[in-house]
């Protein structure tokens, strides 16, 4: 099916031309150029054997007579674009295997000198192959403003010689760090009526980094921890309501999916993985267990929030810690992080009040999380908490 | 490639000495084409013709507490070397300030 080659196959030709040609711009025109050939001649004459080579081989054909045509792309295509023009009767095989050069494309993409919402955009775009305008409905945001930022993020890349490629050993870390939080961000954007899935999106491109840099251990760890969590979105609502984890049904676990995140969790932890995403991966398989080892996931909060020092990983820990000394001890850790304007904060405190039955501040509390919230499911789920209070306030007779 | 590093600090007037020995040596490297120290932005005169008349106004362009306080031309491979030179430099800063790394429009 073409459209299933076209979504597998979108980065990895796009990422090749991206190298030839050292301009994004150009390079997705001659992609879509040879897409569209594609979806003409390939019902017809039947998909070739190596459809990577042909995509490839038939962009850089086309972009190289444009080049020669059209003074207006010769200006944009670069150095190495001119030498491609001159040297083309030489490298054109159908049936090379072209190197995978979609690493070198997400480290261009997720470069710091481009702005987060430019970088998680433009990757969407260039290793997705999703639409501007799927990209814009998914961050809710209107078309023309994610147009111009796509197209400030390529100019920017050609302008300030923003290289391709993978970056040296020295800066790789950092950078690293910075395409998993973009992939990570993605996974969380998460997905709604009408809107492309993007978790779906962050796991094919968790899966493409994995592959690519198999000795890494977070990326490993980073596909684990998404594949954990989405293997148990079906169980997340019951007719539109929210239900937590430990009401889920289990039967509706995707139980595939969590052996092969364990596997990948084993793998990383086998490489001796001690970063955030490992960490992270680790806890959310804790969470799995029945009964939970809440000492254990405190501990690891605990590693991880020396390793981050964000105060959202604090508050996890501090729900660890109420499962086991109490929700006392743990209410004092909580009042002391900087996160009012978070409503998981809230919503977090307002359970703790309400078990140790101190209902009115419970009551505030869950007040302060709904009016922070941006969503009809979690609105009902806090409002009926809120009911619940009110109920053994004022029980009706 | 060129870039322009686009040196801003806050110091006041008084307060800016001699340049420091580790940043002249990195400016003495090969890599470095030009370089140039602004004074004060207090000192500074804008013309500008907003209504098609000449102005002149006291001060630097864009009126803020940093002011432009040195231009340095490089020459790079791309914006890596060249962010990587920016670096060393403003680690070699004494704090606040910052450079901004724009690309040098080559063709006229």
């Amino acid at each position: 099916m073409l459209e299933d080659v076209f979504r597998a196959e979108w980065g990895r030709v796009l990422a090749t031309l991206v190298g030839s040609f050292g301009d994004i711009e150009l390079a997705e025109e001659a992609a879509q150029d040879a897409f569209a050939v594609a979806a003409e001649r390939w019902p017809r004459d039947g998909q070739p054997a190596n459809p990577v080579g042909w995509l490839i081989t038939t962009a850089r054909n086309r972009a190289i007579d444009r080049i020669r045509r059209d003074r207006a792309f010769a200006d944009k295509a670069d150095q190495l674009a001119r030498e491609l023009v001159d040297h083309s009767e030489e490298t054109m095989d159908e049936t090379m295997q072209f190197r995978d050069e979609r690493l070198e494309l997400i480290f261009t993409c997720c470069h710091p000198a481009l702005a987060l919402d430019a970088q998680v955009a433009l990757t969407l775009r260039t290793l997705g192959g999703l639409s501007t305008d799927e990209i814009a409905r998914a961050f809710l945001v209107p078309f023309e403003t994610m147009s111009k930022r796509l197209t400030r993020a390529k100019h920017k890349i050609r302008d300030a010689v923003i290289p391709f490629a993978v970056p040296s050993d020295d800066l790789l870390p950092d950078r690293l760090d910075a395409v998993l939080a973009v992939v990570y961000l993605i996974f969380n954007q998460g997905w709604g009526e009408g809107r492309v899935d993007l978790a779906a999106e962050a796991i094919r491109l968790g899966r493409a980094l994995a592959e690519l840099m198999p000795d890494e251990p977070e990326p490993l760890a980073l596909l684990a921890l998404m594949l954990l969590n989405d293997s148990r979105r079906a169980a997340r609502f019951r007719n539109g309501e929210l239900v937590l984890l430990d009401e889920q049904d289990r039967n509706l676990w995707d139980q595939g999916q969590m052996d092969d995140a364990r596997v990948l969790l084993r793998r990383a932890l086998a490489q001796h993985g001690k970063g955030p995403y490992v960490i992270q991966a680790a806890i959310a398989d804790l969470h799995l267990e029945t009964p939970r080892d809440w000492g254990e996931i405190a501990t690891l909060y605990g590693v991880l929030a020396e390793l981050t020092r964000s105060p959202v990983v604090e508050m996890n820990r501090a729900v660890a810690l109420a499962e086991v000394d109490g929700p006392e001890a743990a209410l004092e850790l909580l009042d002391e992080l900087p996160l009012d304007d978070y409503r998981y904060f809230h919503s977090t405190r307002a359970d703790f009040l309400r078990r140790l039955g101190r209902t009115t501040e419970a009551r505030i509390a869950y007040g302060r999380a709904l009016a922070l919230t941006d969503n009809d499911p979690e609105r009902r789920f806090l409002e009926g908490r809120m009911l619940e209070l009110e109920e053994a306030a004022w029980p009706s007779e | 490639m060129k870039y322009a590093l686009l040196a801003y600090n806050a110091a006041a007037a008084d307060q800016r000495g001699p340049i420091m020995p580790a940043i002249a040596e990195a400016l003495e490297r090969s890599k470095v084409k030009s370089w140039v120290r602004l004074q004060h932005g207090e000192s500074a005169t804008t013309v500008s013709s907003p209504d098609g008349k000449t102005l002149l106004t006291d001060g630097p362009f864009v009126d803020s507490k940093e002011y432009l306080g040195g231009v340095i031309v490089i020459e790079a491979e791309n914006l890596d070397e060249a962010l990587a030179f920016a670096t060393e430099l403003q680690g070699l800063m004494r704090s606040g300030g910052a450079l901004e790394v724009r690309p040098i429009l080559e063709d006229r």
